[in-house]
């Protein structure tokens, strides 16, 4: 039988505030266990929270940049439930009023556009670190990490494949990332993913039972969890067999997810409205603020390169996918004004160099304002195209400027007709049986001859002269 | 009775309160009383009202994303039963429960 996926994601996104939601404690990642904690992050008795402004600015940003509808009035409510990482034994979290609801993003896949829902932005704290001690029946806990600030963005059940939803996720990443609100580094937890899943027969209105699956650290493991549940659920349906509502966690090592069973009691959270927090509101002006100080997101961005550079719709994807390397390519554009050659050199020569290494634009060896003076020495003569790829080699490698590595090494491209006429009379004369051939039909050994005087030049003559003058000498 | 044994019992689950069979009984009856109260206040006509979830009519009480400092660390963990390599030390939790 043909099955229909449906994927609803739930995504964590760490806001980069100086300070947590609640108290003035420092947010900043790796300081030694317990350094960042005060007796409002410890849920000592008879403290008061008090909430970080920039917290209710960076969700009303988010919830701007998704379109979603702004509450005027959201209200914080407490989660209860039991666990070592939670010294209050309640999560502040929003319920039944978020801050940020009905918005959506459009992702691409295979080249096709689709919308998809987001439910709700809610603003809560983030929990302690749980250690496990290996060969003990201990746990040690960190509660730095207790009371930093989270949005929770909620997907509707609109994503109908794990490409979709890795496509999805990579969406809200860059959006976050373009506003400067998380890191959206995935390995490190500040951007993580729980997804529910479940399958339909084709044709179907009515949604399976689903499976909520915990531990996607990485987009490859998003991906890779969701191709094995939904195999999983179609074998059980097709043993005859039903899909138990339940948490599933994902096990990288064996590729598997397992049941993580006793969750149902710990459902029951009985949420209720936290009286120590007042109700939120935010008004148009505050509103108004924020929207005026947002960045260009990556689909209007996407746009602008190729409605106004004339990029393909490929190229400016890629480009304005992760905010620095866009930068990166418009800076290019600041002292170069084609496009399409930048566009080609980053994404082929530097792109290939910087994942070769595990590194991002932010590594860059070759500066925009270098690269840029390096095409101008393509597009006014100086150098070959090809030799501008060993020009670009040298500028990774030493952080020299390519005019310097021009001259230096004396690259400078021949350009003189004489002397390109006389390398190529040598030629001719030293390849009679080719001379013959070519004369004779086989007008592909042309490349020969080519290859032959580059050769005889160091790759230095002009490619567009030799072509031109051997077409005229083999006649 | 507004409550049954089993509710209580589950209650007193999620609170990881242990009760004996006299002490489900006390607080059948006392959860009962509050409930029926409940049912008192339900007939009153509340039309028009909107729902209450602050008994003040304040808003927006927001502190800047300024750092204030933080306790030592042999004061914050001053109350805990056990401690070791600058953590707390808890009985090992065999569900591997994800953080939300």
């Amino acid at each position: 039988m043909e099955y229909v996926t449906v994927i609803g994601l739930e995504v964590h996104a760490q806001l980069n505030t100086n300070t947590k939601i609640f108290c003035g404690c420092s947010t900043a990642f790796g300081a030694p266990p317990n350094t960042h904690v005060c007796p409002v992050c410890l849920g000592m008795p008879g403290v008061l929270p008090v909430l970080n402004r920039k917290v209710v600015a960076f969700a009303v940003t988010m919830g701007i940049a998704t379109r979603c509808t702004i509450n005027r009035e959201s209200r914080f409510a407490r989660k209860n439930y039991f666990y070592p990482d939670l010294p209050k034994g309640y999560q502040i979290s929003q319920y039944e009023l978020p801050i940020c609801e009905h918005g959506h993003v459009d992702i691409d896949t295979n080249g096709e556009k689709k919308r998809i829902g987001i439910t709700r932005i809610h603003m809560e704290e983030d929990a302690g670190k749980l250690s496990h001690l290996a060969g003990r029946p201990v746990s040690h806990v960190d509660l730095n990490r207790t009371g930093v600030p989270l949005i929770e963005i909620v997907s509707e059940p609109d994503i109908r494949s794990p490409e979709e939803a890795g496509a999805y996720l990579r969406k809200l990443r860059s959006i976050l990332r373009y506003l400067g609100i998380c890191d959206g580094n995935m390995e490190e937890g500040s951007f993580r993913c729980d997804a529910n899943v479940s399958i339909m027969p084709a044709g179907s209105d009515t949604f399976g039972t689903r499976a909520e699956l915990k531990n996607l650290n990485s987009f490859r493991n998003v991906e890779k969890a969701l191709h094995y549940e939904i195999i999983r659920q179609r074998e059980v349906i097709e043993d005859g067999g039903a899909v138990v509502q339940e948490t599933r966690l994902w096990n990288p090592d064996r590729g598997v997810t397992t049941s993580m069973r006793g969750k149902e009691e710990a459902h029951d959270y009985r949420y209720f409205p936290d009286p120590d927090l007042l109700p939120v509101v935010v008004d148009d002006a505050w509103i108004q603020e924020i929207e005026a100080g947002l960045p260009e997101l990556p689909d209007q961005k996407e746009q602008r390169f190729v409605g106004t550079l004339g990029l393909s719709a490929y190229d400016a994807g890629v480009l304005t996918a992760d905010r620095e390397l866009a930068d990166y390519f418009e800076a290019c554009l600041e002292s170069y004004d084609r496009p399409k050659p930048v566009a080609n050199w980053i994404m082929g020569p530097l792109l290939g160099r910087l994942n070769a290494e595990g590194e991002t634009i932010a590594a860059s060896p070759v500066a925009p304002a270098d690269l840029a003076a390096l095409l101008k020495l393509v597009d006014d003569g100086t150098i070959s195209g090809k030799i501008a790829k060993t020009v670009f080699d040298d500028m990774a490698a030493t952080g020299k400027a390519p005019g310097e590595i021009v001259t230096e090494k004396q690259l400078v491209q021949l350009s003189d007709t004489s002397a390109i006429e006389e390398i190529i009379d040598e030629v001719i004369a030293s390849h009679p049986d080719e001379v013959a051939a070519f004369r004779g039909g086989r007008k592909k050994l042309l490349g020969f001859f080519v290859g032959q005087v580059m050769k005889a030049t160091q790759g230095k003559a002009n490619p567009k002269m030799v072509n031109e003058i051997l077409q005229q000498k083999l006649q | 009775m507004k409550i049954t044994k089993e509710e209580v019992l589950h209650v007193a689950e999620l609170a990881r309160l242990d009760m004996d069979d006299e002490a489900v009984a006390k607080f059948s009856e006392q959860i009962g009383t509050i409930l029926a109260y409940m049912d008192t206040l339900n007939q009153v006509d509340t039309r028009g009202v909107p729902p209450t979830s602050h008994a003040l009519s304040l808003h927006n009480a927001f502190r800047e994303d300024e750092a204030a400092g933080s306790l030592d660390r042999d004061d914050a963990l001053a109350n805990a039963p056990e401690r070791e390599d600058g953590c707390f030390v808890v009985p090992r939790i065999v569900e591997q429960r994800e953080a939300k």
